[in-house]
């Protein structure tokens, strides 16, 4: 058996390159994709959890998680393509109409 | 019938409703008028009901209290909407009611082409409403909310031409000065009810409780105190001085106005109120002193002003706060009875002057119009000869002229002479009674001369008109005529009901009616004066009928100086004028007394309101109020540079705060 601590640790990692890329990248896809990284690190320790404590409560919500991101992923993109008609791009740097 | 009794306030009402809501829609002035009318005529017949259902009951059972509902209630207090009838009220509702409705029934014609038509009935409907409550309402609260209204549709009235400036002005000052007084009636409703509450634990303002616990109220200060704080009151709402300086000026509302308002009955509610609570005015000699005097003065006083005036309706006005005077003079010598009979008469005989001198100025004006002049209609030295061309407004108005100057047999004779030899006789006040008594029989001579002058001047004599508008004058519509009779009549007759003691006997036995009526209201004070050791007016048979007689003598007096004046040499007048520039000049500005009182007053409050605005309400409390908003707007100021508008920026607040939590639950 490989120890919980790796999955853990494996797990926070991608937790961490995926915020650092929402944080710094500048294409919304690309951020997107950090987003699904985030969220996939997430499940990563569910999963193990559930595998170490013996409980499938961790498998059935990493189902509700992936929904989440589909549905997420799903409305995220329109927004997206929205954007896109009125801005002509997609750089986040340019969704500042708010700023005062 | 009594129990109907909350149906006479209640259909003036309805008047007001009606003709308030849908008069504007309701173009026909027949219908307007006529709702109005009906609703006080509707009044008139069941206080009418009352008043033979009252005398059908013996002496000690004429009382009544109906309570429609519960206003207040707290603890063991308890103030109700309920109306008291007793001889005092069956009375006061009995005038309000038929004088009120012959002078709806007078505007119709009067106010007939006035555009805010339905706007004046509205409020002569309110004002009728107000003043039943001030004079059916069995406890203080009531009445004073009726009191309260009568001064709310005063303002009304008197401002109803708002468009000139002067009337605007005239009922600012009935409105402000009516408040004053109100200031002294609560002082001392809210005295009279700690004082009882407190020291006795009577907690009422129920005026047949107030009467049965009269005994708690012991002479002293603290009645004293109460009885002067309600005289402020009536100072205010009578016109006697200091207050009066409003009524003159309310002459600029329509003259039905001023014959209701400020002639029958609003004016007289002090007087009322001073009836009402007999009993405690009878503990404090010295608040019935002070009444007395202000009463004499006024009466004087007023006398002098209204001989120089040339204002048909100014003469009037000084004369309504002169006869006041008279009352209050016979409310301060403890004759109660007396001072509401001169009511009764006085609101005859003075209505039908005021509606006589609105015919004449109605009159006046439709000749005037013809001329496309732009003279004075109510300036007396515009008129002249009105008697040929005005019969019925010249007669009646002579009936009413004489019954004021108190010519014997006239319904003034009987009371003004009652008043005066109460206040010669009555042993209330010691040696100031020859004092009070002169002041009156003078007022008495005065008057005879200034009315009489004005009926020469404006009825007798060559006509100061152009005679292209003399011959355009004509006599007045049925509406209005009708009333003038009805009113001229009870002048007459009016008086009958209630001849002295001491006429009456030489008259084979004629008893004072209208005193022993009154006798339930006011057993309490007449038992206790003369308990008291104050026995009734010595009855010196000679010294009353001598007293009598120079009363009449200087009635007389004043007429034929008014005929010599006025018809026989009218050369004279000028040269009086010319002899004494300096007296008369005083004598005709009202002896400057509005002067005064803005330098001493009116100028000081203002100043004193425009530092409060200027210095306060500008710089204090708009400061802080714009103060707080700048102080939002600076701290938002330095808060919006948290709103960036760059996504990253949230996202790594959104980040922060999740290292944040779950840093807190780590390490706690």
């Amino acid at each position: 058996m490989i120890a919980i601590n790796n999955y853990l640790i494996l797990s926070a990692i991608l937790f961490a390159i995926g915020t650092i890329g929402v944080l710094t990248r500048r294409n919304a896809i690309v951020i997107f994709m950090c987003v699904e990284m985030m969220l996939n690190a997430v499940n990563l320790t569910f999963i193990a959890f559930s595998r170490y404590l013996g409980n499938i409560d961790g498998q059935v919500f990493v189902f509700f998680v992936m929904t989440v991101a589909a549905a997420e992923a799903a409305v995220g993109l329109a927004l997206m393509i929205a954007f896109y008609k009125n801005r002509e791009s997609i750089d986040v740097e340019d969704i500042n109409m708010l700023k005062l | 019938m009594f129990e109907y009794v909350w149906l006479i306030p209640l259909f003036p009402l309805i008047g007001v409703v009606i003709n308030g809501l849908f008069g504007k829609k309701i173009k026909n002035e027949k219908i307007i008028g006529g709702i109005a009318s009906g609703a006080v005529f509707g009044s008139f017949v069941v206080a009418c009901g009352i008043l033979v259902q009252l005398l059908s009951l013996p002496g000690e059972e004429r009382h009544f209290e109906k309570t429609v509902f519960t206003w207040i209630q707290s603890g063991n207090f308890k103030a109700d909407i309920g109306f008291l009838i007793d001889p005092l009220s069956a009375m006061m509702l009995m005038v309000v009611t038929g004088v009120g409705f012959l002078i709806h029934l007078y505007s119709i014609g009067y106010m007939h082409g006035e555009e805010g038509f339905y706007r004046y009935f509205t409020y002569l409907n309110l004002f009728t409403f107000s003043m039943l409550l001030l004079v059916a309402g069995n406890n203080l609260l009531l009445m004073f909310v009726g009191w309260e209204g009568v001064g709310l549709c005063s303002y009304l009235l008197i401002g109803y031409y708002f468009h000139k400036k002067s009337a605007g002005d005239a009922g600012k000052k009935a409105f402000v000065m009516n408040r004053v007084g109100d200031f002294g009636f609560l002082l001392g409703l809210f005295t009279l009810f700690w004082y009882l509450g407190g020291t006795h634990n009577v907690w009422t303002v129920n005026f047949r409780e107030l009467a049965a616990n009269a005994d708690l109220l012991v002479p002293g200060a603290v009645v004293t105190t109460v009885a002067l704080c309600f005289f402020v009151g009536a100072m205010g709402k009578s016109a006697q001085i200091p207050l009066y300086t409003w009524l003159p000026d309310a002459m600029e509302g329509p003259t039905p106005v001023s014959a209701l308002i400020h002639a029958a009955t609003m004016v007289t509610a002090g007087v009322y109120m001073i009836a009402r609570m007999n009993f405690i005015y009878i503990k404090s000699p010295t608040a019935l002193l002070v009444i007395a005097c202000v009463g004499a003065a006024t009466a004087l006083f007023a006398a002098t002003i209204g001989l120089a005036q040339n204002d048909i309706k100014r003469v009037l006005a000084y004369s309504t706060v002169s006869q006041l005077g008279y009352m209050f003079l016979a409310m301060g010598v403890g004759a109660f009875g007396a001072g509401v009979f001169h009511l009764m008469t006085h609101a005859f005989f003075k209505a039908c002057l005021f509606l006589g001198s609105g015919s004449v100025i109605h009159a006046m004006h439709h000749a005037l119009h013809h001329e496309h002049s732009d003279a004075d209609p109510q300036d007396m030295r515009n008129m002249g000869g009105l008697r040929k061309k005005m019969p019925i407004t010249f007669w009646t108005f002579l009936l009413a002229t004489i019954a004021i100057a108190g010519i014997p047999g006239f319904a003034g004779f009987f009371s003004k002479d009652e008043i005066l030899w109460q206040a010669f006789a009555n042993p209330h006040h010691g040696g100031m009674n020859i004092v009070l008594w002169a002041a009156g029989a003078v007022a008495a001579g005065l008057t005879a001369f200034y009315m009489f002058r004005l009926v020469f001047m404006t009825f007798f004599g060559q006509t100061r008109l152009s005679d292209k508008a003399f011959h355009h004058l004509h006599e007045s519509p049925f509406v209005i005529v009708f009333p003038l009779m009805v009113l001229a009549l009870l002048s007459v007759v009016g008086g009958w009901i209630g001849v002295p003691k001491v006429i009456g006997d030489a008259l084979g036995g004629l008893p004072n009616f209208f005193e022993h009526y009154l006798e339930p209201v006011f057993a309490y004070s007449t038992a206790y004066m003369s308990h008291g050791g104050h026995g009734a007016a010595h009855h010196s048979l000679v010294l009353e009928w001598g007293l009598m007689g120079v009363s009449v003598l200087i009635a007389c007096g004043g007429i034929a100086l008014a005929y010599a004046l006025y018809i026989v040499s009218p050369a004279i007048p000028q040269r009086i004028t010319a002899a004494i520039p300096v007296l008369h000049r005083a004598v005709y500005n009202k002896w400057y007394v509005d002067e005064i009182y803005d330098f001493m007053i009116v100028n000081p409050t203002k100043s004193f309101s425009n530092v409060l605005w200027k210095g306060f309400d500008v710089v204090v409390v708009d400061g802080v109020v714009n103060g707080v908003g700048a102080a939002v707007r600076g701290f938002s100021g330095i808060l919006r540079h948290v709103q960036t508008g760059m996504v990253h920026n949230y996202a790594f607040s959104m980040v922060v705060g999740v290292v944040v939590i779950v840093g807190v639950y780590l390490f706690r």
